[in-house]
């Protein structure tokens, strides 16, 4: 037996609101599986196991807060298993159909019926369905503002639904303003922690990247829209193959040591519209082409838009990438996000005047900078470190 | 009968960016401006247009949608030419 606790999600998290189960007891489980959702200060968090095994039984309530720690969940190891029915017998990558009832239906615990869902109005929580809860979360709606249709005044989805379709001539994001306000919390202990405990020291390094923006604009010219990049894929791309160079920029400043990762997760800064930022990982980042590495960066925009990411995107960028586009500045002085101990900028592409085989040409130019940790590294390996990304920008072919 | 070009834009605006008041827009300047969206939300709005109403959107041609109305008059004339 082994537990499924509440994960940290960030140096700056102390509990977590379970908002869903989304496995089942019963139910086979394998690294990356899914299996809650968690309403942090960043939104609606999907959790991955990383226990193999069967979800034997949950201990915590969905709408319950609880420290980052406390056991969510008993998972049963496979190996340990004379006792495990036929279901473990299946392969680890066949997942289930998720209909498919894998215990009586009398005793799985799936659709619990509202009134049988232990609340405790101790604590003041509004009296909700589960799925009701989600939604509101999802939306950022309070739920004691709404008036609940169920037994004893319960909300229940519907209620929810008919909230959500009042608001929608409001011309506030459903991202609503509590929720505005706890994320701005979260970032505000991040950076704050940051500036307190991280010594930064700033680079900058002006890049030509007429070479970058040609190949895009070949690559993308028989695309349809769907498959088209945009240099900003590159820019991570760069960065992924140079940090592998440099690994002191590449990994978690913790407990008074360095620990470099070997993996390059990239953290890739993402505004939320209505205010507020995430800078959920893509993974392996470096393993990627470009045509991949723009699918995970389209998805995992997509995602924050509608709110959900997952948990290890949040916990585990190993250097984050901060690129505000085309309409943003030429410079961009970033703020390490602990205990990252790295942040890369980049501003957008100008068109400026460059010495180019001895004559100045207009050449389309982005200025790069590199915010790092001077406890790993020194403004010498920062400098060679930005060196290779813009060396890595003049050959996009080999990206 | 041709679809409501206007109104699939506005639909599909709404979509990438919800906080945005339609009726605020001007419909002579800058989409990006006008909606704050960047360069990966303006490709997932040429993928929706797209893919909606089967006009093919190539890159030289951006600049022509930057503006609402601009975008409007060029999804007409492609949709016409189909």
């Amino acid at each position: 037996m082994s537990e499924f606790r509440m994960p940290s999600l960030g140096a700056d998290m102390e509990a977590g609101t379970l908002v869903e189960w989304l496995a089942k007891p019963g139910a086979p489980l394998k690294r990356g599986d899914l299996i809650a959702v968690v309403e942090t200060q960043k939104g609606a968090i999907e959790i991955e196991v990383f226990q193999e095994g069967i979800l034997d039984r949950l201990l915590v309530d969905t709408g319950t807060t609880v420290p980052v720690g406390t056991p969510l969940a008993v998972i049963r190891e496979i190996r340990a298993a004379g006792a495990i029915g036929a279901e473990a017998e299946a392969p680890p990558c066949e997942r289930p159909p998720p209909t498919a009832p894998k215990r009586p239906r009398g005793e799985a615990p799936v659709v619990t019926p509202f009134a049988a869902l232990p609340i405790a109005p101790a604590t003041g929580r509004v009296t909700a369905s589960p799925v009701a809860r989600r939604l509101a979360s999802l939306h950022g709606i309070d739920l004691s503002g709404i008036k609940g249709s169920g037994p004893t005044g319960a909300v229940l989805l519907i209620d929810v639904e008919l909230a959500l379709r009042s608001t929608e001539k409001a011309p506030a994001h459903p991202q609503a303003i509590s929720s505005v306000a706890q994320m701005r919390s979260a970032i505000a202990a991040a950076m704050t922690r940051s500036k307190r405990e991280i010594p930064h020291y700033y680079l900058s390094q002006t890049a030509d990247v007429g070479a970058a923006e040609d190949w895009v604009r070949r690559c993308n010219t028989d695309r349809p829209p769907e498959l088209r990049v945009l240099v900003g894929a590159l820019f991570v791309k760069a960065t992924a193959l140079a940090v592998r160079r440099f690994p002191e920029f590449n990994g978690f400043f913790m407990e008074r040591a360095f620990r470099p990762s070997d993996r390059v997760h990239i953290g890739v800064a993402i505004a939320i519209r209505g205010g507020g930022l995430v800078a959920p990982a893509v993974h392996d980042a470096n393993t990627l082409s470009p045509d991949a590495l723009m699918a995970a960066m389209r998805d995992l925009i997509g995602r924050v838009r509608a709110g959900r990411f997952r948990s290890s995107e949040i916990a585990d960028p190993t250097i984050t990438v901060s690129s505000l586009g085309e309409r943003g500045v030429d410079t961009l002085f970033g703020v390490i996000y602990p205990p990252q101990v790295a942040i890369l900028g980049f501003g957008r592409v100008v068109e400026r005047p460059w010495i180019r085989d001895g004559a100045v040409v207009p050449r389309p130019v982005v200025t790069i900078t590199l915010a790092a940790d001077h406890r790993v590294s020194d403004g010498h390996r920062g400098a060679l470190f930005l060196s290779e990304i813009e060396r890595l920008l003049q050959e996009p072919g080999s990206l | 009968m041709s679809p409501d070009i206007h109104a699939i834009i506005e639909q599909e605006l709404k979509l990438i960016a919800p906080d945005i008041d339609l009726a605020a827009i001007d419909p002579k300047h800058d989409l990006r401006e006008e909606c704050d969206i960047d360069s990966m939300d303006f490709l997932s709005l040429v993928t929706a247009l797209h893919r909606r109403l089967g006009v093919d959107v190539p890159e030289r041609d951006y600049p022509k949608l930057i503006t609402l109305d601009g975008a409007t008059e060029y999804l007409r004339r492609k949709l016409a030419e189909l």
